[in-house]
């Protein structure tokens, strides 16, 4: 992060926790907060979080890391969410996820090179109804198939 | 306002809703019907009406449960109940709205039922339906019914009256009509609510605190998600009458970040129940005072641990405390008396109050009174969220609610209760489905998860894939869980690998019985029930991955490889365009060939392949058969 972005990041944080008299008891809802909006949990906001807090930085990386929410890379503009649901898996979810990784190149909570995709996978997303399901941003798209995936990413890639 | 005069205000806005003098269009719009695409659809139907020239309301509701038939969408014309119609695409709106609010015609082949007595034509009442009448609705009463950001509609329905009744009663009263209901937690242990709300009550300790569980982080589970989208107010009811009986002045509902419009439409009721006088600060105009704060749990499956979902809002890492502690009704958040239920449980407890203990026990079995909600998924015709009294049958549930195996494939087991629960083979299919009858099976009630696997499944790929998720998810506090699903994790892959040995079967068997003993949480000491139950009921499966290298269901990648059968393909090259590695070759017109060496087995060759050829089959990899190389 530059330098500018650090100062501006830092006296959000502060503001966050002395406007909502936030204390160490808040530290997951700061961590959600914040996340909602820079994207990711970066080394200066764990920094600043830390100094703001009063609570050690390790502290707050152990609490960050424990939960699957918070992500440590920049997300992608368009954030793909794969179900790894006990539904999606017996109809052939795996497959699905496979197919995602190969045609990024990128694993789970990583953004593709060109920053256009972000990679996730949840637990479940609760629409069994519709497995395997992928979620691209805030659409969902049901009974996936390995062939349709390269259409439902193209449909992402041609509108940027 | 005093509830009397709030409750005549709601009788009268439910009851000009119903008899509206402008056409009234009902959509199904919980998170799985907007995933169907329902908000395309209503916008469409905006469009259309205008274009029509009609004036009509249009509401979003819950969600109803049959999931396979979304997009719903039910039309209310003027003078009738409204008529609910499956499937509504967006192309199939128009239509819809122009037959039936123009010309009257009421798309019987389209309709699945009247919402309300009678029918309408051949439509029958919906709850008549084969696959609805046998389900017996207490908790999702309100669910696809009302608006569920709509105060009015749930008090017309008796909302809050519960609370009315009891905010004048003495608290253990409340209490013991709760025990005599005979309501267990349905979160999955089935501890009775009475005797914890009496524990909470009973133990010393200012102020009190009600938490409402909603982090369902079962995969293969949403029975949580739709009762707080679609009548998040019944869970806020039983919650402030549990507030009431133990003394508690604030409350928690930690539900999952993942759940967005559950979290909006709970953040709406909490505002609109405080702006009423029903939640806060003197309820009901008494000197009795709660209040309710969401809290948005980040992604953790361990946390559903009681002690550990109280470190959680503390703000902590989510590490469940080891035995001997207090229990969480004694010491729990900031040590003080925390009374812990699921979402199911609160909300069955408004209707418990209005109807009565009595009531609710006569419904289901002896043991396990009232209903029991399922999330039936999987290899299921009619998935979709189902409520059935406690006892009844596995096979009523799977065949005759759920419609059974799609495609004409054969039932091979039912997994109930998520992660730490187990697989149930086809013998028992005539199992009640209660606490005690699934212990003996040796699964679990769980929350509510109930995935149907067919002759498709692989029960060795299904063992590793829930030890998969708990060996991620187990928070590694102690070592049993922390290292044992670790190594049960290993021994599974080798076996779908075919790099097993015969004595891992063995291996699985002893961990998963240490792992169970001296793990100290809930989620350790179910963990290996998945392995268990699938060893107990399919070793065959475990010893012909291991002994033939062979996966019956074909899921296992390294078992199997892709082969294109030389007289059935018609030669059309999809297989080729669309394999992502270029390894499959041929002439057009002329069969194609996959280079096993170089394939990774993705799945699009096989998923592309048009229905009417089927040319790419999977092969054994270790048997004898066309391309068995090895």
């Amino acid at each position: 992060m530059e330098k500018e972005s650090t100062i501006e990041v830092d006296s959000f944080i502060k503001e966050l926790i002395s406007s909502e008299s936030m204390d160490q008891t808040k530290t997951i809802e700061i961590l959600q907060l914040v996340q909602q909006k820079y994207g990711y949990i970066s080394r200066e906001i764990v920094t600043s979080i830390s100094r703001h807090l009063r609570k050690p930085e390790i502290e707050i990386m152990g609490i960050a890391t424990f939960y699957e929410q918070f992500r440590f890379n920049k997300p992608g503009d368009h954030t793909i969410k794969v179900c790894e649901g006990t539904a999606c898996h017996v109809k052939g979810g795996a497959a699905i996820g496979q197919v995602l990784e190969r045609e990024l190149g990128i694993g789970p909570g990583e953004t593709t090179d060109d920053g256009i995709f972000g990679l996730d996978r949840v637990a479940c997303l609760g629409c069994c109804a519709l497995a395997p399901v992928i979620v691209v941003d805030e659409n969902a798209y049901g009974y996936c198939t390995p062939a349709n995936i390269r259409d439902i990413l193209n449909s992402y890639r041609e509108e940027d | 306002m005093d509830f009397d005069n709030i409750r005549q205000k709601a009788l009268a806005v439910w009851d000009n809703l119903k008899h509206s003098t402008i056409p009234v269009i009902y959509f199904g719009a919980a998170s799985c019907g907007r995933a169907a695409g329902i908000m395309e659809v209503k916008e469409t139907a905006r469009q259309v009406l205008t274009k029509l020239n009609i004036e009509a309301e249009l509401i979003d509701v819950g969600c109803l449960g049959p999931c396979y038939y979304e997009p719903l969408v039910y039309i209310q014309k003027p003078g009738a109940q409204p008529i609910c119609y499956s499937n509504v695409s967006s192309k199939k709106i128009e239509g819809l709205l122009r037959s039936y609010l123009e010309g009257g015609d009421a798309n019987e082949a389209l309709a699945i039922g009247v919402l309300g007595d009678k029918g309408i034509g051949n439509i029958p009442p919906l709850f008549e339906h084969p696959d609805m009448k046998r389900q017996k609705r207490i908790v999702m009463k309100n669910c696809g019914i009302i608006d569920p950001t709509n105060l009015d509609h749930y008090i017309a329905r008796d909302g809050y009256s519960a609370l009315k009744t009891i905010i004048t009663m003495e608290p253990g009263e409340v209490i013991d009509e709760v025990s005599r209901s005979g309501l267990r937690g349905r979160g999955g242990a089935g501890f009775p609510a009475g005797r914890k709300w009496d524990s909470c009550r009973n133990s010393p300790g200012e102020p009190k605190y009600v938490v409402c569980n909603a982090d369902e982080g079962d995969p293969g589970a949403f029975m949580d998600r739709s009762i707080l989208e679609g009548d998040p107010h019944a869970v806020i009811e039983g919650m402030i009458i549990a507030a009431y009986s133990v003394g508690a002045t604030k409350g928690y509902i930690y539900v999952r970040a993942e759940y967005p419009l559950a979290v909006e439409h709970l953040n709406h009721a909490i505002a609109i129940t405080r702006a009423r006088g029903i939640l806060g600060n003197n309820i009901l105009g008494t000197d009795f005072c709660f209040d309710l704060e969401i809290f948005q749990g980040a992604g953790a499956f361990v946390c559903g641990e009681s002690t550990a979902l109280v470190l959680s809002i503390e703000g902590k890492r989510g590490m469940p405390k080891p035995l001997p502690r207090p229990r969480t009704t004694q010491k729990g958040i900031l040590d003080k008396p925390t009374l812990l239920n699921n979402v199911k449980t609160f909300a069955y407890v408004p209707q418990i109050i209005n109807n009565g203990a009595q009531w609710f026990a006569n419904i289901g079995t002896k043991k396990s009174a009232g209903t029991a909600v399922f999330a039936l998924t999987g290899k299921i015709a009619k998935g979709g969220l189902i409520e059935v009294p406690m006892g009844t049958h596995l096979r009523e549930i799977i065949f005759d609610i759920g419609g059974g195996i799609p495609d004409d494939k054969k039932f091979k087991a039912v997994q109930t209760g998520g992660p730490s629960g187990g697989c149930i083979p086809a013998q028992f299919l005539d199992t009640p489905v209660d606490y005690e009858e699934l212990a003996k099976l040796d699964s679990i009630m769980g929350s509510g998860g109930m995935v149907i696997l067919d002759e498709d499944s692989c029960m060795v790929d299904i063992a590793k894939f829930f030890t998969n998720f708990t060996q991620a998810e187990s928070c590694g506090k102690c070592t049993p869980c922390r290292e044992g699903t670790q190594v049960m994790l290993e021994k599974l892959t080798d076996i779908t690998k075919g790099t097993g040995k015969l004595e891992d079967i063995g291996i699985l068997e002893d961990l998963g019985e240490v792992i169970i003993d001296s793990s100290i949480c809930g989620l350790g000491q179910s963990a290996p029930n998945p392995v268990l139950t699938t060893i107990k009921y399919f070793r065959d499966e475990y010893e012909a991955h291991i002994k033939e290298k062979r996966c019956a269901a074909k899921v296992c990648k390294e078992l199997f490889h892709y082969v294109i059968d030389k007289e059935t393909c018609i030669g059309c090259g999809l297989c080729a365009k669309n394999c992502p590695i270029d390894v499959i070759s041929g002439e057009k017109k002329q069969p194609y060939k996959i280079d096993n060496d170089k394939c990774i087995k993705c799945g699009i060759c096989y998923s592309v392949c048009p229905k009417k050829v089927l040319a790419v089959t999977k092969v054994d990899s270790y048997v004898s058969g066309e391309g068995g190389d090895e």
